[in-house]
Order: C-alpha cells, then structure tokens, then sequence
C-alpha cells in the first residue's frame, strides 16, 4: 500500500470492498466487472421509477413485473461464473 | 475529614506499638546485620477517597494537589506526582520517570506478584489425563486453597495473642485501678466483618462516630481500604474477636499453638519453633509488607530478597508456593540462566537513578589530570607548586566512599562468577549495533553482552538470544531499530513460540524501572504477538494477566486503555474457558489488590465475550458458599461491567440485578456494601431505563436503609439515590419521601463520605419529576441548610462541588428566590471560601433561572454582596467572583442602573490599585458588564470609563494590559466607533506600538480591538497609519495561537477594503520572499482574503505578474494564494477561470512537485466552485493536464491529484471521468491498473448512479450474457 493511502479511503481496501460491493480492485476479471455492472444497472432501473414505467410500456409489461423481473435478474445476471483458468 | 484520619491512624499507631511490645512480633535479629528500617514514614494505608468513576484518579490528583495554591487552570496542567517537582532540572523539560515513583502504595502491590509457572492447556491435551509435571487448573486451586487457609490460621494466632494481652492487661488494670474501665478496650475500633446487630446493639453515639468515620469508599479505584484488605497477622491488632468467625482451627487446637497461646507474653520470650517458624515460610513478599508492620520492623532473614544473595536462592519455578520469591525472584523462574544472575543485585529503582545520576556528575567533575591542566593553561607563567607540607589527604575509608561511589554501585558484596568474556564497565560498545543498555536492563540483556561465539550455542539459546536482542531493540532502540524489530517479532511470533517470548516479554514488564513509554511498547510487543500466537498464549494467560492487570488501575487513562485493550484480545485468543479457568482462583485470592485487579479483569473479558458468555459463571461465583471473598469479587465483577460497558448491560439487566440481588442480605457486610454499590452502577448506568428489573431488590434496600448504619447505610442510599430517578413520578416521589426521613437523618452525620452521598442522593430525588416544590420547602430546605451550609463544607473542594450542585438543582424545583434569599447574607461572611461557594451557586442559579424572581429588598442585598465579595476577594482564583459578578448584573439588566455609579466607582478605584490581580479583574469586570452598561444607556458613563482605560495601556504588567484591551474592545463594542471617547483617531496610534508586544493575551486582545476599529471605523484613521499597522501585522503571523493569526489575516482584509488594496498587496506578495512556512502560508491567505474583500480583479494581475518572479517560494505561494482564492470567492471563479488557465497550465507541467500540488488544488477548489456554470471548456483542458499526475507516489501530491479529478467528476460529471478511467482498468501493468482502478472507486463511491448511463458495452460470450438489451428499447 503506497504512504498516500493512508490517509484517503482507500487505505482500508477491504474495508471499502465489504461496505460498497461495486468497488474493484487490479485483480478483478472481465466478469466479475460486468456482474457488478448489470447489478447496479438493475439496481438503478428499479430505484427510478420513471425508468420502470418506460421499460414497461415498451416491453408492454405491468410495472409490477418488470420491477419483480429486474430484481429476479439481479440473481445471476451475466450465466454462471465461467471457469478459471489458474486453478 | 483528614483531621478524623489523622486520628484513627494514630490511634492505630497505638495500636501497633502494643502489638510490637507484644511477644508475637518481638523477634530480634541483629539489627547491626539486617538493618533496622524504620517505615513509620511509610503509608500504612491508601489514602482515603471515594468516587468511583472508572478510574476517577484525576481527582485524587486534583486532591493531592489542592493543598498547592495556584491558578486552576495551571494545576490542571500540571503533570502528576507534585512530589518529584524539584527533581526538575530547571529548563521545563522533565527526565522520564518510571512508572513506579508516581505509584501509591497500593499500586506498587503490583511489584509483588508473582509470575506463577505456566499451567497446561486443557484442550491441548484432548482426552489425555495431563502429566503429573505440568500444573493444571486443580493444582492451583489447591494452592490458593492452601494459601487461604494458612492465612487464616496465622490471623488466629496472632488474635489468640491478642486476647492474651488483653487479657493479661485487663488483669493489670483490674489490679491498679478497679475503678477505672479500661480504656483500650473502649477504644477498639469495630470491625466491619462483625455482624450488625452486635454493632448496632453495642452502639452508643460515640461509637458510631468513630466506626463510621474512618471508611472510604469500598469501590474507590485507587482501591478500598483498610476493610478489604484481607485480615493479615500484622493487622490483628484492630480485630475485635468475632465468634462467628471461628472454624475448626479454633476448635481443635494444635499442640503447636497450645504451646503459644501458653507462652508468656514477656518481650522476647518466644520459643523460636512455634511462631517465627510460621512466619518464615509464609514469608513471601506479598506478606512481608504486612506481616509485621511495627513501626521498628525487624527485618527477618527469610524477608531478604533472595536476589543479593546471588544465584544461591532462586529455587526452579517447581515449587508454586516458591518460599521468598521477590519480584525478582519471579524473574528467576522465568530465567534461570546463571550468567543472568550474577549482574543481578537487589537495587531498588530509586538506587538505580541516584547511581545514575551521580555516575553522570563524577565524570563531570573528576579531578583534572596534568595532561588536562598543561592543555588549559598556557605554558609560562604557571609553575606547579608543592603541595604544603600540612596536606594530608583523604584516607579514611568513609569519607573516600562518599566521594567516588563505584559506577555499579552493588550494595553488598556478592561473589561474582566467573566469566571471562564477560565486560563490565564498557556499556558503549554494544556489540552487533545493539541500542544503549541503562543500569538496570543489564540485569535482562546482560548476557548479549558476553562476547560467545553464536555458532556454538544450542539452537534454544540463539532463539532466546535472538528475542533479547529484538526486545533490546523495542524497549530502548531508535523508531526504525523498533520498527524493524517489532515487525520481527510479530512476524516470527510462532516460530519463536509462546513460551520464550513471555518469558522474556513478561519479566521485563514486571521491572520496577519501567517508564510509561517502554511499558507502552512492551505491551505493543505482547498485542501484536497474541494476535500471531492465538491459541497457544493459553498456558500464558495467568502470567500475563499478572502484568497486564495493574495497567487497569493505572493513573493515565491511556495505560487502562491499553490494558483492556490487551485482555480483550487476549480473551479472543484464548477463549472464554482458558480465561475463567485463569482466573478463577484469583477470585477468591487473599490479597484484595489481587481480588480487585482480577475483578476489572473480569469485567473486560465480558465485554470482549459477551455478558452472556460469563454470566453461569458469575452467577455461580456470587453464590459461593465458601468465602465471602469469592461473593464479593463477583459481585464487584458485575459492578465493574456496568460501569464499563455502560448503557450495554440493558439487554442483561435483569439477570445482572438476579444474581446479585441476594448479596443484600449477605452476612458480611463487605458484601453488602458492594452489592449495593453494584446496584448503583448498574441503575446509573441503565438510566433512565430499566426500572423493572430493580423491582426485586427495591424492598431489601428500603429495609436496609432502616436498619443499616454508617458505611453499609452509605452504599444503600448511594444505590437508592441511582434507582429513583428511573421510577415513574408517583412512585418517585412516593420513595423520595420515605428516603427523605433517614437523608435527613444522616444530614448530621460527621463523616464526610456519607455528606457527599446524602447531597448526591438529595441532588438525585429532588430533581425527578414526581417531587414537588411546596414538599422541599417545607421538609428538606431547612435542615438542608442548617447543616451543609456551613464553612466547613468550603474547604474540601468535592464537598464544595458536590454541595453547589445539590443546590443549584434545589433551585431549579424552588425557584431562585428561596435558595439567594437563605445564602445572599454569607456573601459577606468572614471566610473567603466560604464566600466563592455561595458566589458560584449564585452564579449557577442566576444563570440557570435569571433574576425575575428577585425582589428589590433581596436585590440591594445582593448587589452590595457581590460587590463585598468581590472586593475583599485575596486569592488568586478570582474567576468565580468575577463570573459571579457578570452573571448577577446581565442577569437583573436594567435593574443594576442605580447601582452603576458605585460599582464604576469601585472598578475605577481597583483600575488605581498596587496589586496587579486587583487591576486585572477591574478591567476583566468591565469587559463583563460593558452591554448591561449600554442598556441603561450609561453611555457618560463608559466614556468615562474608556478614557480611564486609555491612560492605563501604558501598563507594564502583560496580563493586566490584555485585560485592559479587553475591556477597551468591550467599550468599543458597545458604544460605536463615533461615540467612542477616547476617539478612534487617538486610540489606534496608541495602539500601534503595542502590537509589537509578544505576550499572547495582549497580541489577541489587541488584534482583536485593531480588527474592530479596521472593521467599523477604518475612515477615523490615516491610511498611513493603516500601512504602519500592515507591517506589524505581518509578525502577528509568527503567533502560536491559531485565533490571532486568524484575527491578523482578517484584519488584513479589512484594512485593505479601507485603503484600497494596492499597497497591502504589495506588502504582502514582498512577504511571500521570507524563509518560514508558516509566515509564507499565513500571508497566501491574506493575499486571498484581500482578494475576497477588493474583488479578485483588483488583486489578480499583480499576483499573476508575481509569478514571473523565479522562486519557489514565491511562485508556490502564488499558487496557494490562488488555490484559497477560489476557495473563497466559489461561483464567482467563473469570471476569472479563464484569465488564470495558461497559468494553472505552466504550473501544471513543472518540475517541482509542490508546483503541481499546489495547481492542483486550486484546480480543484475552482472546479467545485464553477460546476454548472457553463465553464467545461476551460475545465476539461485543466484535467487534461493535471491526468498525467495520477502516477505520483508523494502523498500530498497524489492526495491533490485524486482530490482535483474528484472535483471534475462534480463539474464535468462522472461520465466523463469514466471514460478517461477505462483506458487503464485492464492495463496488462499492475501498478497501472491499481491505480485506475483506486480511481474508479473513489468515481463510483461518489456517482454510483450516475455511471449506468455510461458503462461501456460489453460483448456477449459463449455462457455470458454482457450486453444490457433494456438500455437499447425505444417507444
């Protein structure tokens, strides 16, 4: 860990890892990075609700179901993790 | 109450003497061998104090200093142990002082315990029965089984004696003078183990007088005295036998002492088998301090420290009850090295400074040698003359003793083993870049300095050599050398082992010569190695306690800190059955010190573990049927956790209050005591919930209240006085009535603990709710007063506090009235402190009620007091009259105008006076009245008063001369600058030259009054005048205080918007050439602040212009300017954005790295202060120069950086930020993606949202899906 950090937030990056999930660290894989994309886009489609209510007349869906489809998606929203290659 | 101590101690003096003249302690020892020491200077008991905070030694420091007289605010200050004072050097600095010589007597107990034998791991061993070798947990209760018991046996000897004696004088005086009862009998004092009713049934007024005068406080942190203390032989002497306390010992007696109970109690007359032979084997040292504490100890031969005599005692750690083992004894068992052993005599820390210390002032004043003169003097004209013939010199022995002490200085003589490689008296060289040995380490680290060879000691004694040298280097080496070795030791932690590492770490610690800072990192060691070790400290846990416990009652809150620091981690690592199995005897441990420390101990491990965790065992152990020590730690346990987790122990309450509910009804009265103390934390620290859980104990304290008295009675009520103020109003009010009856009972009572718990109690039910005006006027007013009112109450300054609380919340029910009205007379009463007591309630109650109830009669009466009072003031404490006086006249506002002339009259008198003090708050008053003075439009008046003070600033005295700029600006203030006489244009000449002053009082109060008339009354005043201010001010930026260097920048601003800026900028930017920092920062930050009064276009072109100027200095103070700036001005940098970007640009891309920094901050501050108006353009070039930087690996700079593109992310939004981020995210460079990716996070964490819109598109794989199809739907 550089001196500087010390003094920044990032100076407990586990700390910060655990408290916002979507952080990411030097290590982190192409899919993991997407997992936390769709998650926070999911995320932010629910939280706003005129982003439902034009999801929803475009897919012609209740609101209701397209929140409770956003949300089930938010489970595994990029498939299963793919295999690594390390070990 | 000291004077009641006084006399109790003497009376146990008496005590003690008949006791020595007794046969039982009169064994005689060639004194011309052993020493006689004399400890009647000793302290035979704590000092008496009460107040259980945790930890409330900072009072007992405020105690100990109250007999000094000084200025509060000073003796604050004040470092502790006012009794090493003169030792200072003269030059304010203080050498270290071990830990030992700020301890009491109790704390020092410390010293004395023993680091027992490691005992075996219980869960280590699995299945396995352990070996017969190893101690477990049976073992040692055994011993302290054992312990107990012998104690106690040893305590019925001596009461056997006792009764002999009496017996035997009883006969005598009977013989003498029939007539005559004796006198000794009656002046016994009780014992607190006896049960009530024989107390209360023999009690007669005098004698509850005396048994309930000498208590202190059962909880007190330094710790519980006389009472707790467990009976020892030498104490006997107060005990009066109780039957109760009879077991079988007493029952079937043994030959052995039917032998002494025989013997004749002539001086000398014991035979030496029967009881010197139970003194001597019991002789460790815990005892020896109290097992005969005659005023002429005789010093036993089995009492000496093993330790001088070499390497001949130290038995191995075999035998757990070790005969003799000193403190120091306890290091042999842990290092039983010969070669350790033989540097190792007996010192006592004070010896070890003092040979210190006299070793340093020999080598200064050895005698010159010729070598030395011949270098001093010039070579002709001297000629070494014979000495006379009459010149003997110095042969005796003695004398030659006195005058060079050997640099060891080894009190007696102990035959040295040999060993060649070892060197004495050459410490510099330590070998191997080792840190500096003191005197007393060599004991530990003596043997690194053996010169063996390394390679053939056995792979044990390297490791142990190892450790050594990595502890040498914590405890005494330079910060990196103890860096590097605490890292060692941390990170070998396991390999090591537990075993060598504590059993060097924890004799170390145990070190009479410990000082706070080697203490400090020695407990850091053992932090950082517990974590390392975890499960296997358990064999280590007990010793470990042993030193860690006393850091719990330590004066400095940072070593309690520490210490529950540590036995929280180490409860962690070693598990709740470890530590109860560790601890358990300790419980029940015949020394209290030991009982008390374990008790703390305990407290900490349930917060570690959890109240829930411990509370079986707690349970169990307040029932112990075995000893009332055991009862009473548990009890004292669950108190220390309330008192420690504070309003945590809600959830537990209930249980807490089941378990130790019964202790009410205990048989001894210790326990008693602390359980209702307990009760009390428990209620205070519950407050204001949790009133159902004390339903249970509700009716034993009210029984208790009425039968018990004195010390018992104390501790009830204390746990009334906590329990009634969660009650709902009725009932409140219902028990506040009925404890009425026995408070003000006990209003009378001459013990000053029980004064401060009745005004305590009294404080706590008159302010709950349900109790009513009329009911403490009628019933608790009048003996309120009768009795605490009193002078004596003055003089201890608790009872002073304690008393002006307890009124002041009267007050509040009865309103101000009732409460001036009964003490505004005392106001001239003839004792000073007693006066400032009644000042300050009165200040107290004004302040809190104002003055609307006061009527004029009560009024008249109350100003002529206070001016009395202020008048005939002598100490130096003068705040309270003065805070007094200034409440009093802002409280009664326009009423105090018929009174203003006199009290000017008298300010004007005192103005005149020869005594600095008296000057001094003449000023300070006026400052404190000048509004009030302005509401009844005495405006003459003050004038009056500003031209007296106008004469007065030629004051020599500092001190004074603030207090009268002071009031000056009061004046000021109040009346305006056109109304102002002195006018403005006289006074601010007059002030010039006092700004020069360096006092600091002076220079804020004068920056201040400068700053006022800058600020309102600039016009009164030639700009030249302005300009010789400016220049002056520019020192004041050199003040250590931050409010005057603030008030000077201020004041800049100000004397700028009067005479334009042009030349106070010009006086500035030359001031950006000085060397120090501080007077460089301080002027960026005027130029800022001129900048922000003139406008920034008025100051921008000659600050740019001073760009060119090629210094670092100036040009990075240009920079800051320009960063604070645009700091200040906000949205107001949109205009000028543009005009300072080529320069931002240069400074962006130079060399210096502060050039850069600084940039970069003001990068950011205008950044945030232009988000949203419409300046991108210039924005989005600035990030493109300041992007490069995010690789800089100085933490100011990248601090800067990171902060500057935080700040785009808010002007230009994060999207933007995030596509500069994605080139890096996936560099193949590590040191490339972590800092991309620290970027990021610090955009995510501040714009999560935001970033949904803009994450790039990702390409589906084979099983992935990356894509997000909603974002692409269209209507």
């Amino acid at each position: 860990m550089q001196a500087s950090d010390r003094f920044n937030i990032n100076s407990q990056l586990e700390h910060l890892q655990a408290k916002y999930v979507g952080t990411g660290h030097a290590d982190l894989s192409r899919f993991e990075w997407a997992v936390n994309i769709q998650r926070d886009s999911y995320a932010s489609y629910v939280g706003h609700y005129p982003m439902l209510a034009y999801f929803a007349i475009a897919e012609n869906e209740s609101i209701g179901r397209e929140r409770y489809n956003f949300m089930q998606k938010m489970l595994l929203p990029c498939g299963l993790p793919p295999e690594r290659e390390d070990d | 109450m000291d004077s009641e101590i006084e006399k109790i101690q003497e009376e146990r003096k008496q005590m003690e003497k008949k006791l020595a003249a007794s046969s039982f302690t009169e064994v005689h020892f060639d004194t011309d061998l052993y020493g006689a020491r004399d400890t009647a200077g000793y302290l035979q008991e704590l000092p008496v104090d009460d107040e259980e905070v945790d930890g409330g030694v900072e009072s007992e420091v405020g105690r100990r200093m109250a007999s000094y007289t000084a200025p509060k605010s000073l003796l604050k200050e004040m470092p502790r142990g006012g009794a090493q004072e003169d030792e200072e050097d003269g030059l304010g600095f203080r050498k270290p002082q071990p830990i030992a010589s700020r301890e009491d007597d109790y704390r020092k107990r410390r010293l004395s315990r023993v680091l027992s034998p490691d005992r075996n791991d219980a869960f280590a061993l699995g299945d396995k029965t352990p070996d017969a070798s190893v101690r477990t947990y049976a073992d040692v209760m055994r011993e302290e089984a054992l312990k107990r018991e012998k104690e106690e046996t040893l305590r019925l000897i001596a009461k056997k004696k006792k009764e002999e004696e009496e017996k035997a004088k009883d006969r005598e005086a009977a013989g003498e003078d029939a007539q005559q009862p004796p006198a000794a009998a009656q002046k016994r004092r009780n014992r607190w183990d006896q049960s009530q009713d024989v107390d209360g049934g023999g009690g007669g007024a005098k004698k509850a007088k005396t048994s309930a005068s000498d208590w202190d406080m059962p909880d007190s942190t330094t710790g519980t005295g006389r009472w707790d203390a467990t009976p020892t032989p030498g104490r006997v002497g107060d005990a009066t036998p109780s039957l109760s306390r009879r077991n079988r010992w007493d029952e079937t007696p043994t030959p052995g002492r039917v032998a002494d109970s025989d013997a004749t109690p002539s001086a000398g007359g014991v035979t030496p088998g029967a009881t010197p032979a139970g003194m001597t084997w019991d002789a460790t040292p815990k005892l020896s301090g109290l097992a005969t504490p005659t005023p002429k100890r005789q010093r036993s031969r089995w009492d000496e420290t093993p330790a001088t005599m070499g390497s001949a005692t130290p038995l191995p750690g075999a035998t757990p009850v070790t005969p003799g083992v000193t403190p120091l004894g306890g290091v042999d068992l842990a290092t039983p090295t010969p070669s350790s052993l033989n540097l190792r005599g007996a010192i006592p820390p004070e010896q070890y400074n003092l040979l210190r210390w006299e070793k340093d002032i020999e080598e200064r004043n050895r005698p010159l040698t010729d070598e030395e003169l011949d270098a001093i003097f010039p070579l002709e004209g001297y000629k070494i003359l014979e000495p006379p013939a009459s010149y003997v010199p110095i042969r005796t022995p003695a004398r030659k003793l006195l005058a060079t002490p050997t640099p060891l200085g080894t009190p007696l003589y102990a035959i040295p083993e040999e060993n060649r490689g070892q060197q004495y008296d050459v410490p510099k060289e330590v070998p191997g870049g080792l840190p500096f040995l003191k005197q007393e380490d060599y004991q530990y680290f003596g043997v690194l300095l053996n010169e063996e060879d390394e390679e053939e000691l056995s792979p044990e004694e390297q490791k142990e050599r190892k450790i050594m040298k990595l502890l040498l280097k914590v405890k005494n080496g330079t910060p990196p050398q103890r860096k590097t070795a605490l890292r060692q030791l941390t990170d070998k932690a396991r390999e090591f082992g537990a075993g060598p590492l504590f059993n060097r770490i924890l004799p170390l610690l145990m070190q009479p010569t410990l000082e706070d800072q080697e203490r400090h990192l020695l407990v850091k060691v053992i932090d950082r190695v517990l974590y390392k070790l975890d499960e296997l400290v358990r064999p280590f846990v007990h010793k470990i306690l042993v030193v860690i416990e006393p850091l719990l009652i330590d004066e400095d809150y940072y070593a309690r800190v520490e210490g529950r620091e540590i036995i929280s981690n180490l409860s962690k690592a070693a598990g709740l059955a470890t530590m109860i199995a560790a601890m358990r005897p300790d419980i029940d441990n015949i020394d209290e010190y030991v009982r008390n420390t374990t008790a703390r101990a305990f407290s900490v491990v349930a917060s570690a573990l959890g109240i829930p965790a411990l509370l079986p065992f707690l349970k169990a152990v307040c029932q112990s049927k075995k000893s009332w020590q055991a009862r009473h730690t548990g009890i004292k346990i669950v108190q220390q956790i309330a008192i420690l987790i504070g309003c945590a122990v809600l959830p537990h309450l209930r249980s807490l209050v089941e378990i130790i509910e019964h202790g009410l009804n205990d048989e001894n009265q210790k326990v008693r005591t602390i359980t209702a103390l307990s009760l009390a934390a428990l209620a205070e620290a519950s407050a204001p919930y949790g009133i159902e859980s004390f339903d249970s104990v509700l009716k034993p304290l009210w029984k208790g209240i009425r039968s018990h008295r004195g010390k018992v009675l104390a501790a009830f009520l204390k746990a009334i006085g906590f329990i009634i103020p969660l009650m709902d109003a009725i009932y409140a009010s219902y028990y506040t009535k009925e404890v009425m009856v026995i408070l003000i009972r006990e209003f009378q009572s001459p013990d000053e603990e029980m004064k401060k718990i009745v005004l305590k109690v009294v404080k706590q039910c008159v302010s709950t709710e349900g109790v009513e005006a009329d009911y403490i006027k009628s019933d608790i007013l009048p003996e309120f007063f009768r009795n605490f009112w009193v002078r004596r109450m003055a003089l201890d300054r608790r009872n002073y506090k304690q008393l002006v609380d307890t009124t002041v919340e009267i007050a509040n029910k009865v309103g101000v009235r009732d409460i001036v009205g009964r003490i505004v007379e005392d106001l001239k009463d003839e004792s000073e402190p007693y006066r400032r007591m009644v000042m300050e309630t009165i200040e107290k109650v004004v302040a809190n009620l104002g003055a609307s109830d006061i009527d004029s009669r009560l009024e008249e009466l109350l100003i002529d007091g206070i001016l009395y009072a202020f008048q005939e003031q002598t100490s130096d404490d003068a705040n309270v009259m003065l805070n007094g006086f200034g409440a009093v006249v802002n409280a009664l506002g326009q009423r105090v105008k018929p009174y203003l002339p006199q009290i000017c009259g008298t300010i004007k008198w005192r103005l005149n006076n020869k005594s600095a003090k008296v000057r001094q708050q003449a000023a300070d008053l006026i400052s404190r009245i000048a509004v009030v003075m302005k509401q009844c439009q005495e405006e003459q008046l003050m004038g009056h008063l500003g031209v007296v003070l106008y004469e007065y600033l030629g004051e020599e005295y500092p001190e004074v001369l603030g207090s009268i700029l002071g009031a000056l600006k009061a004046i000021v203030n109040v009346i305006g600058m056109t109304k102002m006489t002195p006018p403005i244009k006289d006074l601010l000449p007059r002030l010039t030259p006092i700004l020069k002053n360096r006092h600091e009082k002076v220079q804020e109060n004068c920056i201040d009054l400068v700053g006022r008339i800058a600020d309102r009354g600039a016009e009164f005043v030639a700009a030249r005048e302005w300009m010789r201010i400016c220049f002056e001010l520019l020192e004041m930026l050199k003040a250590h205080k931050k409010g005057i260097r603030r008030a000077t920048v201020n004041t800049f601003g100000y004397i700028a918007k009067a005479i334009g800026p042009q030349d106070v900028l010009a006086t500035l930017l030359n001031n950006l050439k000085v060397q120090e920092r501080q007077n460089r920062v301080c002027t960026t930050v005027a130029i800022a602040i001129v900048a922000e009064t003139c406008s920034p276009f008025t100051v921008l072109p000659a600050l740019m212009n001073e760009y060119r100027v090629p210094e670092l200095n100036v040009q990075n103070g240009v920079l800051k300017s320009l960063s604070f700036l645009f700091e200040y001005i906000g949205e107001m940098g949109k205009d000028y954005i543009y005009a300072v970007t080529p320069l931002l640009e240069d400074a962006l891309m130079d060399r210096d790295l502060v050039h850069r920094q600084t940039a970069a901050s003001a990068v950011k501050h205008m950044a945030l202060g232009v988000a949203g108006l419409g300046c991108e353009d210039a924005l989005i070039h600035l990030l493109n120069y300041v992007w490069p930087n995010i690789f800089e690996t100085s933490p100011h700079v990248i601090n800067a950086v990171m902060e500057a593109i935080e700040g785009m992310r808010v002007a230009l939004g994060a999207a933007l930020i995030l596509n500069y981020c994605l080139q890096g995210l996936f560099h193949p460079a590590r040191k490339v993606r972590e800092v991309y990716w620290k970027i990021y996070n610090s955009l995510y964490i501040g714009a999560q949202d935001a970033l949904v819109a803009s994450y790039p598109t990702l390409e589906d794989e084979e099983n992935n899906v990356y894509s997000r199809p909603e974002l692409a739907m269209f209507v």
